[in-house]
């Protein structure tokens, strides 16, 4: 009787939810999206390419700048990667103290992508109150390496420097500190009937689809998957380390909020043991003035707050920079679900799901 | 003389000082709203221009004067003019009726607290009020973009579902009142010795929700979603026109206020109004309680604002038919039977 028009909009790369450059160009059949297709590469900045023709200390620096949300996560990946294609021992207070900052910035990473998931679905008061707390872990960073966004926290074979006296105690007081706001976050969200209602079978995605898809990180447990390479292929020190891997059951937008909730948790948990059981002595081990890793190349993965953050490295042997540098970043892989999920919700829930996927751009472009 | 004085002046004088006494308020409802909200947040809010930013909001309209005022090019130029003014003007009519206090005595004259107390007075208001959702879809349509159209779109739905809703609560206070008029609804208040919100909780609470929507404040704040449709129906307003779509919206929520406090809270009555060892509470004039009254609705609105994330537009519309205009009506059938049982 009526003709009607499918509407395409624009969402984007200037647009107020979808946290940085990213453009999604949405077929609307009135508020509901019919296809969803994602443009990205407004923040290329090439840093693959740029670190083939860097040296190998250098690049820690470049790591920083991709997912700058969590900068150490990557300097520890790549650190790490490093040292396996050298073969390199990392003395055991460095392992740990590697460790603690990973899972601080775990929690600065969760706050960020909770306050702007939250702020996204109107309720912008979480927002600050995550920033609130995300500034005294930010404090803890800027006390251990003097900055507060891109740390340049690692070095190859350790730590730049030992952590400062006194900072293990108040990393123990932000653990005590953070373990009471997330009861404050839950009593504004997980029980409330909005939020409920915005999240609760929202962007559904079942397990071997997530798998299929290529998900990691909390996205994947959410939909019921216990994969965390935390603890299936232990690094840093996280063997000696007791702690659960939340897993979802529905895989919908209220799972990935608990799981991530959870994992506030459990990182406390760790970084509490970290704490108590850190080992004295070096923080670097014995790595040669001239790193220059011998032909060969290896894959290594972090479990990043956003998935799996891996780095294939490829050494000549003879030049002091990669031959071949690549990154497989988690924002990059999940963002690839979100067409997928977005198609037969509304507007509104696309807002929601690029919040719930937890992208940065500049990992996402590089 | 003194027909022209009581015939012209005195109401001329009374439009001109209840246009600006809510002009002002609007403007410092929006300090008061970004004060609330950054106490929420554990901020400051506007802290730069004045003591403790009381000069913001004096700014912020010199600011939205001198701003350049854009019409797009593929813009229905009347329209897109008229919009902004069809949204302001039925939000500040509907004073004409709202009574501020009782009757006051100035030089000798009695002069009462209301610009016009007509026997229709609420029936005045719902109709006023659904004129403004006019100009909302229009401004939307005008604009000749997409944003602003879904925004327009979801606006009109959600105004003309709430406003059934609120205009049922309404009913219900009609039956109890007896009549129609504003001031009669706040005079049979004072004898039955009871606010009506008291009496008809559920059909405050509906009109709580419904003024909320209605409003267009959060949780219901689906037309200008920031986060989705950038700022919905006035997206391509700027300056001035922007400012009186932002004008509106403030008037609306204060003259939502104004008639849940006539209704539901007494008016202008004092707290227990026929306790008489509470008389002493008459010290403080009549339009004073309803200011105060007022302002803590408002209040209310601001607390909600910070506290709630919000709703998805299919979700509102579920919540609206589904729920509140069936508790309505049900309201207004149980209220009718109460009433005929008790004679």
């Amino acid at each position: 009787m009526f003709d009607t028009e499918e509407l395409v909009i624009n969402m984007g790369p200037q647009h107020p939810a979808t946290h940085g450059v990213l453009r999604v160009v949405l077929t609307l059949s009135g508020e509901t999206v019919v296809d969803a297709d994602v443009v990205i590469g407004y923040l290329h900045r090439g840093i693959e390419k740029l670190s083939e023709n860097r040296d190998w200390t250098q690049i820690v620096l470049l790591t920083d700048r991709m997912d700058y949300v969590a900068a150490a996560t990557n300097n520890l990946g790549y650190c790490e990667t490093v040292e396996k294609l050298m073969s390199l021992e990392v003395p055991r207070r460095a392992k740990y103290i590697r460790t603690i900052i990973a899972e601080l910035q775990r929690i600065a990473s969760h706050l960020v992508w909770l306050g702007s998931h939250a702020m996204d679905l109107g309720a912008v008061t979480v927002f600050l109150y995550c920033l609130r707390e995300r500034e005294l872990a930010l404090d803890l960073f800027e006390e251990y390496c003097g900055a507060r966004l891109t740390y340049n926290a690692m070095r190859v074979g350790g730590l730049p420097q030992d952590i400062p006296p006194g900072w293990d105690k108040k990393v123990l007081q932000f653990c005590d500190v953070q373990m009471e706001k997330i009861a404050e976050y839950e009593t504004l969200l997980t029980h409330n009937r909005i939020w409920l209602e915005r999240t609760r079978n929202v962007g559904v995605i079942s397990g071997p689809e997530a798998i299929a898809i290529g998900l990691s990180g909390p996205l994947l447990r959410a939909s019921g998957i216990p994969r965390d390479i935390r603890k299936d292929e232990p690094y840093a020190a996280y063997r000696e380390f007791e702690f659960d891997i939340p897993v979802g059951t529905r895989g919908d937008t209220y799972d990935r909020y608990l799981v991530r909730l959870e994992e506030f948790r459990q990182s406390v948990r760790i970084i509490r043991q970290a704490v108590e059981g850190l080992p004295e002595g070096p923080v670097i081990g014995k790595v040669p003035r001239l790193i220059k890793p011998p032909a060969g190349e290896t894959y290594h993965a972090n479990e990043a707050p956003k998935g799996e953050i891996g780095f294939f490295i490829a050494s000549d042997g003879k030049s002091t920079n990669p031959y071949r540098f690549r990154v497989r970043p988690p924002s990059f892989c999940n963002l690839q679900a979100l067409p997928r999920l977005v198609r037969g919700h509304l507007v509104a829930d696309v807002i929601a799901l690029i919040g719930t996927i937890d992208i940065v751009l500049g990992e996402v472009d590089r | 003389m003194t027909d022209l004085i009581d015939l012209a002046v005195i109401p001329l004088l009374k439009v001109v000082f209840v246009l600006t006494g809510v002009l002002v308020t609007v403007m410092y409802m929006v300090l008061l709203e970004r004060k609330v909200q950054a106490w929420v947040q554990v901020r400051l809010g506007p802290m730069r221009v004045g003591p403790h930013g009381v000069l913001q909001p004096i700014a912020d309209v010199l600011k939205l004067f001198v701003k350049e005022d854009i019409t797009p090019t593929r813009a229905d130029k009347y329209v897109y003019t008229a919009a902004p003014i069809m949204v302001l003007v039925p939000a500040l009519i509907a004073f004409a009726v709202i009574p501020f206090g009782t009757d006051v005595h100035l030089f000798g004259a009695r002069i009462p607290l209301v610009i016009t107390d007509i026997n229709v007075g609420l029936l005045y208001i719902v109709s006023v009020a659904s004129l403004g959702v006019y100009g909302i879809i229009l401004g939307g349509w005008a604009s000749n973009s997409k944003y602003p159209l879904l925004g327009g779109l979801r606006a009109s739905a959600q105004l003309i579902s709430y406003e059934l809703a609120v205009t049922m609560t309404f009913v219900a206070v009609i039956l109890l009142a007896g009549n129609l008029s504003m001031v009669g609804i706040v005079n049979a208040q004072y004898n039955s010795g009871v606010w009506f919100g008291f009496v008809q909780p559920l059909a405050l609470l509906i009109y709580v929700i419904g003024a909320l929507a209605e409003t267009n404040r959060a949780p219901f704040d689906l037309p200008e979603a920031e986060q989705e449709l950038v700022a919905g129906f006035h997206t391509e307003y700027s300056g001035m026109r922007f400012a009186l779509f932002f004008l509106a919206e403030y008037t609306n929520m204060i003259v939502v206020s104004s008639v849940a406090v006539t209704l539901f809270f007494g008016g202008w009555l004092r707290p227990f109004p026929n306790v008489a060892w509470l008389v002493f509470l008459d010290f403080v004039p009549s339009w004073i309680w309803f200011i105060a009254k007022t302002f803590l609705i408002l209040y209310l609105f601001l607390w909600i604002r910070a506290t709630f994330p919000r709703y998805r537009y299919d979700q509102l519309m579920r919540l609206g038919w589904k729920v509140l205009i069936p508790l309505a009506i049900a309201n207004i059938i149980v209220t009718g039977v109460v009433k005929v049982l008790l004679g």
